[in-house]
């Protein structure tokens, strides 16, 4: 099975907000693409269309957190984004219990060129003090996350999510540690050559190189990150032990993204 | 509290503005000064559940200072309120000081939302205001706006949206007067006609001299009453100010923006505000 990490989110949503009053969404005029119309049709009075106004609904977001919601704000990565200062001092600065998500992740989203490309968002993000940043692999993780990002996580969190179909990856039964990393792939006998860090769409494409190497004799192991900030260090070193070859796969700049991270 | 009673306030409100700046050596006199009267009759006559620290309640009315660089004004007025130490005051602008050169919520959550860069404080007043409303909550929700900074696009975007949502627990205050940095706003990005462009957005507009106490909070009340007869529409008030008002070698000095007075400075318009009229 595939599905989109954002038609995930979506369901995941509807699903949660029953038992969670707190949640609200906010969209900006792309409820249609971001899939919180489904949100919009079953609870039309937690949902704001917002236009096409991104920093307005940032700092409406943020509004909302400080009266007790627990908001959802949905655009495009790179259009929020866009809106850096105001996430970094009405959210950030302001520790705003605000969830931005961001779709349309990196180069998978198609045609559209890279002006609807999220391509720098996770780096930008990153960067901000107080925020969290995650990015599930598939369907079943996006709602784990969506799980631990109502019930557990306090402050600011930026969730990154995919136009595009991806495979179920998430092996059954295995219990969801948040903000660790996952092993995806392991190496039957002995320690790896080589170590893959992946997140998001690129997992799957890891998993798929990891098969393509081992014909060659080139074990490689395969990490998922699904939490890029907080950065799961402890685990890395103890995955990249003995490896000859690290490397980092992700459908973003390399620069402040997953291959930052792990550096 | 009365008109007589909060001219002494808005006196001793502009004392300690003074006071902090020149122990600070920096910060912003001008704008400030300009919204002392404002923000003295909405803390000590119109706002409800803000009394004491103590007295803090979820449905209390809310304000969000939109125009950081004058929080000044806004220490002044949290410490007559007893929410912070007099003393503190002096703090100012200090590393690990509560009292930052703008509002930083997470040392100070008095102060509802950091701001400090321009033009984002409305839509956060916007969102509480929609969030207390669900709540159930009679609160209303009060922003001090500057005039220069409502050229930020933001702005009116929430201006935009504010109506939409029929946000009638929602105040704005626009502290015009008339000067920014680099000079005069009718210079650096002319705004007027600004009353029509609000009205224009929506909004009911009720234009006042933001130094005539009578007249302030008399606008409070029409926007108060306008918002409990569910006419469900934001209100700016749109108060026509002086830059460093209280001091006469400040006032309308466009220097006076961003430079804090030296001791000399301080004591002469210290002297002034004390010995002056009934608007200090």
């Amino acid at each position: 099975m595939a599905k989109a990490t954002r038609q995930a989110f979506a369901e995941s949503l509807v699903k949660l907000a029953g038992n969670h009053q707190e949640i609200v969404v906010l969209d900006a005029d792309l409820a249609k693409s971001t899939k919180t119309e489904l949100f919009a049709k079953k609870h039309p009075d937690r949902f704001f269309e917002m236009g096409i106004a991104e920093a307005n609904m940032i700092g409406t977001a943020a509004g909302l957190a400080l009266s007790g919601k627990l908001p959802f704000l949905c655009s495009f990565g790179c259009f929020l984004t866009g809106r850096y200062d105001t996430i970094r001092m009405s959210v950030a600065y302001s520790q705003a219990n605000v969830r931005l998500v961001g779709t349309h992740a990196g180069l998978g989203i198609g045609d559209d060129g890279h002006s609807q490309m999220g391509l720098e968002d996770i780096a930008l993000m990153r960067a901000l003090p107080t925020m969290g940043v995650f990015q599930p692999m598939d369907a079943r993780e996006t709602e784990l996350v969506m799980e631990y990002l109502v019930n557990d996580w306090k402050g600011p969190a930026y969730l990154r999510l995919t136009r595009q179909n991806v495979p179920d990856l998430y092996p059954e039964g295995r219990v969801f540690q948040p903000c660790k990393l996952m092993e995806i792939v392991k190496v039957d006998v002995g320690r790896p050559g080589v170590v893959c860090f992946a997140t998001g769409a690129a997992v799957a494409e890891a998993v798929a190189a990891a098969g393509a190497l081992l014909p060659s004799g080139i074990a490689m192991s395969v990490w998922n990150v699904h939490s890029l900030k907080p950065f799961d260090e402890e685990g890395m070193l103890a995955a990249i032990k003995g490896a000859r070859l690290v490397i980092s796969v992700e459908d973003h700049s390399v620069i402040g993204g997953l291959g930052s991270a792990v550096a | 509290m009365k008109t007589p009673e909060l001219l002494s306030v808005a006196k001793e409100l502009r004392v300690w503005i003074i006071e902090m700046l020149a122990e600070s050596r920096s910060g912003h006199p001008g704008g400030s000064l300009s919204s002392v009267d404002l923000l003295a009759a909405l803390w000590f006559s119109e706002m409800r559940g803000v009394d004491a620290p103590g007295g803090i309640k979820d449905d209390r009315d809310r304000f969000i200072i939109s125009k950081g660089h004058a929080v000044p004004a806004l220490y002044a007025v949290l410490a007559k309120k007893g929410f912070i130490a007099p003393e503190e005051l002096k703090t100012l602008r200090k590393t690990g000081s509560r009292l930052q050169g703008h509002p930083d919520r997470m040392r100070l959550p008095i102060v509802e939302t950091s701001t400090g860069s321009l033009g984002q404080g409305l839509s956060v007043a916007q969102g509480l205001a929609l969030g207390l409303r669900m709540e159930g909550k009679k609160s209303r929700v009060y922003c001090l706006l500057g005039d220069g900074e409502i050229q930020e696009g933001q702005v009116w975007e929430a201006a935009m949206s504010a109506p939409k949502f029929g946000l009638s627990n929602l105040c704005a205050i626009l502290d015009a007067n008339g000067a920014q940095i680099d000079g005069p706003v009718s210079q650096v990005m002319p705004l007027e006609p600004l009353a029509d462009k609000w009205r224009a957005f929506g909004w009911h507009v009720i234009e006042i001299d933001g130094h005539d106490m009578e007249k302030i909070l008399h606008a409070y009340k029409e926007a108060r009453e306008l918002g409990q007869s569910g006419a469900g529409r934001p209100v700016l008030i749109l108060a026509r100010t002086i830059k460093g008002r209280g001091v006469s070698f400040m006032e309308g000095k466009i220097e006076w923006h961003g430079v804090a007075p030296d001791g000399e400075q301080a004591k002469k318009a210290i002297a002034e505000i004390r010995g002056g009229g009934s608007n200090g």
